[in-house]
């Protein structure tokens, strides 16, 4: 398998808070990656630092050949313009806990918006496109609604179908179903099981352990801005040899 | 419920309970009547003085359609139309500036707004109509060579003077509305690859436009109002010809009078757009308030495809 996003020595503090201590992480085309872990353990920080939402303090991340908002120029990194750390951004799609869609457009408005603006496409075709996106989250009745008049789910739903829309190399997924109530997160476990199934590479911060347990092909464990365990979902779940990931564990599987 | 209240029901038992469709007698408000009725004398009386007063309202009626008057209400609704949409321009350009990376674009626009905002918007007529005694001639090389007097008119000077006071005042209101856009739209642009300046035109400002809809129609309403200010700069807007007619026919109030219902009418027509205007631009807003309804019938139509 060959490698779709490498994070090197990634460090980020907010203030005098440290929030990620050195991390490195290595994620192959076709993965699911979990990142568990307790609240405030920087796991969405990490997430942010992959698609630089935030810049990191240190170390950088490498996708598909090139390094994230840098230049690799004489021994140094040369930070890029604006817009080219934008075109290596929507190489990444990004899911986020508040869905984020813009509420001034329709469904299909939204879906459309990244293709048409960013990569030129003409409107029928970005809407032909769009449309079979929304058919595969079960979303295609909603397409001239708002966002407003959707439920957290169905949001979330949209919120994929625009993310999958600019074809991105990986799927980001920042606690997709930690902002809805508890009868709407299966049918959004239930298409994000449906891209993994079909080859999607995805990193998926999420609290749904059980989630991480039937999906990924693997699981990190962060704690106080470290990865503290990583491996195969049912040796990490099951058997974790860091006392503290033990401790973390014992308290959401209770 | 307090101790008293269920004391004062608790004589009432069971077997003594009427039917349901026992008759509900509504409170009666003597205070509504009785403030209602004062305000209708009020109004009375104040009507009645007017009626007898030394107005003469055939004069009033008769330069109410009269053309020195029309014309001047036309140059009104043409300053306040030029100088509104000076302040919009200003106010997009100067709020974008205000939130801008770039430390010098931000400083540019607080002094912008720190000095058209800080001095009287009469004032800056006066230095506007003048402002010949400083720069005498208008040069910019291959372009403009004029004097002065010849560039600012009072028309230009009463535009320049309203215009840019009101674009001090709309860039803080646009920098606050692009500040209250929530800071995920932006975070989401930004992952689908929209460049800063995409954001901001396709999802920041469309969404801005839409939260400070109800102050640019304040702002309309207000110009229309302020441009009366250009009397004092000889430019001949409405409130300019009324005061050339009293100077002759001694006819004050009469004049005064015709403009005040040129103004009541021009801002009833503006509030009207503004009405449609918000309702047309909120219609996601509206659909959220109908939500209760539209829930509850798309959960009803769940229940049946379930079942």
């Amino acid at each position: 398998m060959s490698l779709a996003v490498k994070a090197v020595g990634i460090r980020k503090s907010f203030g005098h808070h440290e929030v990620l201590k050195n991390l490195d992480l290595e994620v192959a085309y076709g993965e699911v990656l979990c990142i568990l872990g307790p609240s405030g353990s920087g796991k969405s920080t990490f997430l942010r630092c992959i698609n630089h939402l935030e810049t990191p303090n240190g170390g950088y991340v490498w996708v598909d050949g090139a390094i994230m908002g840098y230049a690799l120029h004489r021994g140094a990194l040369q930070e890029l313009p604006v817009k080219r750390l934008r075109a290596q951004q929507s190489q990444l799609g990004m899911v986020f806990q508040h869905f984020n869609l813009f509420a001034h457009l329709t469904v299909l408005g939204n879906v459309i918006e990244g293709p048409m603006v960013v990569r030129g496409l003409r409107r029928a075709e970005a809407e032909a496109r769009a449309m079979d996106l929304l058919e595969q989250v079960g979303m295609a009745a909603k397409a001239s609604s708002y966002p407003s008049q959707l439920s957290g789910g169905q949001k979330q739903r949209v919120a994929i179908a625009r993310a999958l829309a600019m074809e991105p190399r990986v799927m980001l997924f920042d606690e997709p179903t930690s902002a809805l109530d508890p009868e709407l997160v299966g049918e959004v476990l239930e298409v994000m099981r449906n891209l993994a199934r079909g080859g999607t590479t995805m990193i998926v911060v999420t609290h749904e352990i059980g989630f991480a347990r039937e999906v990924a092909d693997r699981v990190v464990v962060m704690i106080d801005g470290e990865i503290r365990e990583t491996g195969a979902p049912e040796q990490v779940l099951s058997n974790p040899g860091d006392p503290r990931v033990r401790t973390f564990l014992s308290r959401v599987l209770a | 419920m307090t101790r008293s209240t269920s004391n004062a029901t608790s004589t009432l038992s069971l077997t003594d309970l009427p039917g349901p469709d026992v008759p509900v007698r509504r409170l009666c408000h003597p205070w509504r009547w009785i403030s209602g009725g004062a305000v209708i004398l009020l109004l009375a009386v104040i009507g009645r003085a007017f009626a007898v007063g030394q107005i003469q309202w055939p004069v009033v009626g008769e330069f109410l359609t009269a053309g020195v008057i029309i014309t001047g209400f036309g140059w009104t609704l043409l300053i306040s139309a030029c100088a509104l949409a000076l302040g919009v321009i200003l106010g997009f350009a100067f709020g974008i500036m205000r939130l801008s990376e770039n430390p010098i674009l931000r400083f540019a626009a607080w002094l912008y707004v720190w000095i058209f905002r800080g001095t009287p918007v009469l004032l800056q007529l006066l230095i506007w109509f003048n402002i010949a005694l400083v720069f005498p001639r208008l040069y910019i090389p291959g372009l403009v060579d004029e004097r002065m007097v010849d560039v600012v008119t009072p028309f230009v000077a009463a535009v320049l003077g309203l215009g840019v006071n009101e674009g001090s005042y709309l860039t803080e209101v646009v920098r606050g509305g692009i500040s209250s856009v929530d800071r995920g739209q932006k975070e989401a642009a930004h992952t689908l690859g929209m460049t800063p300046g995409q954001t901001m035109r396709r999802i920041m400002l469309p969404q801005t436009l839409r939260l400070i809809l109800p102050v640019l129609g304040n702002s309309a309403i207000g110009m229309l109002k302020f441009s009366s200010l250009a009397a004092t700069i000889a430019m001949g807007e409405m409130l300019n010809a009324a005061q050339r007619i009293y100077f002759i026919n001694g006819a004050v109030i009469e004049l005064l009078f015709v403009c005040a219902a040129w103004y009541l009418a021009g801002t009833t027509v503006l509030s009207i757009g503004q009405y449609y205007l918000e309702r047309h631009f909120g219609r996601d807003a509206a659909v959220a308030a109908d939500r209760s309804w539209f829930k509850g019938r798309a959960r009803r139509a769940a229940a049946v495809r379930e079942a």
